[in-house]
């Protein structure tokens, strides 16, 4: 009975979004209107950055991306004192099952390909799609793969709160630093370069690369946490 | 049926799905955990709307690659997926916060279903 008022319910609502949403209208004027020529254009013209959402996300939005990684610190920090607990039983996890020698062993060996893919995707951030966020994640998914194939693995708790603080501290640094030379927060005050170098941009490629650091250190820290957890 | 007919009913159609999978996985299971996974398609189906919204006929990645800066007029909305990329932060930092709680919750009464927690009932 339940279950079919829920189906109903969702049934009404789905119609309402179908409606709203089944036909765009892809060639429509307001796809050409509003800020995307705006963006598009300063990217390329002031920035020479190639990658328009990395423009958007650290430069244009600079101040809206300091919040993010806020709002990720402040996870992580509430799942640590979510869970925070007087004994810790660090070495002897049961929620893990003990790995086979094929897991182990492969495991070792593209643990640090992987590392090189993340470093890659945010070091190529303003260049190709990726950047800090997703090259982060990859480094943290490097480290879950390890922490399940050896149990005994373990990671220093003081250490990846140094990177994390650095990384963030470093990022206000950078905003601050453009307060003094260009006169806004976060205002971009290197030299740009040329489109498409590695070296271009100006301060987006340092900002992504700290916020890579910064996200790769915080969760790792949430894995690690929730991996120590005993029932 | 071409490329933006077959956009229009994939991305649109598939998105609105997956919102409603999501909401009836939150409004009729039992588990805590499946209301936590329930909730993480909602956000993927949100995800893919607001992509999907950016899309014009034709269009390219708004990424100025070696041999595509001139291809300005056909390329889509770069908001929509800069907004996505901070959703999907904000996303995965709900998700893990509401795992802790359960994890806290399983703690203390030694299970995940939501009606044999009398706590929560009031």
């Amino acid at each position: 009975m339940k279950k079919a008022i829920v189906i109903f319910l969702l049934a009404v609502f789905g119609f309402f979004l179908a409606v709203t949403f089944l036909d765009p209208d892809f060639e429509a004027e307001r796809n050409h209107n509003g800020v995307k020529n705006f963006y598009l254009d300063k990217t390329v013209s002031q920035l020479k950055t190639a990658n328009t959402v990395t423009a958007i996300v650290v430069n244009f939005r600079g101040f809206d991306t300091l919040g993010e990684v806020t709002v990720l610190f402040l996870a992580a920090t509430a799942l640590g004192s979510i869970l925070f607990k007087k004994r810790h039983h660090i070495g002897d996890r049961t929620v893990l099952m003990p790995a086979s020698s094929i897991v182990s062993a492969g495991s070792k060996l593209i643990f640090p390909a992987i590392i090189l893919l993340g470093a890659y995707v945010f070091i190529h951030g303003h260049l190709t799609p990726g950047g800090g966020f997703q090259g982060g994640t990859i480094i943290a998914t490097g480290f879950l793969l390890m922490l399940i194939a050896y149990r005994d693995f373990s990671i220093s708790h003081n250490v990846l709160s140094v990177i994390e603080s650095f990384a963030g501290i470093g990022f206000v640094t950078f905003g601050l630093l453009g307060f003094m030379n260009g006169g806004t927060f976060l205002q971009n005050f290197m030299g740009t370069g040329v489109l498409n170098d590695l070296i271009s941009g100006g301060v987006i490629p340092v900002i992504y690369i700290l916020v890579g650091f910064k996200v790769a250190a915080e969760l790792t820290g949430l894995i690690y946490t929730i991996l120590h957890e005993k029932g | 049926m071409d490329t933006t007919e077959l956009i229009r009913i994939g991305v649109y159609g598939t998105s609105i799905l997956l919102i409603l999978i999501g909401l009836y996985a939150v409004l009729t299971k039992r588990s805590l955990i499946k209301i936590i996974i329930g909730l993480s398609i909602i956000d993927g189906g949100i995800h893919l709307l607001l992509i999907g919204i950016g899309y014009i006929k034709d269009g390219t990645a708004p990424i100025f690659s070696p041999g595509s800066e001139n291809a300005v007029a056909r390329m889509v909305d770069p908001v929509p997926q800069a907004l996505v990329l901070t959703a999907i932060v904000i996303g995965f930092g709900v998700t893990a916060v509401a795992l802790s709680l359960v994890i806290r919750l399983y703690r203390h009464h030694n299970t995940l279903k939501i009606d044999e927690i009398k706590n929560l009932k009031w």
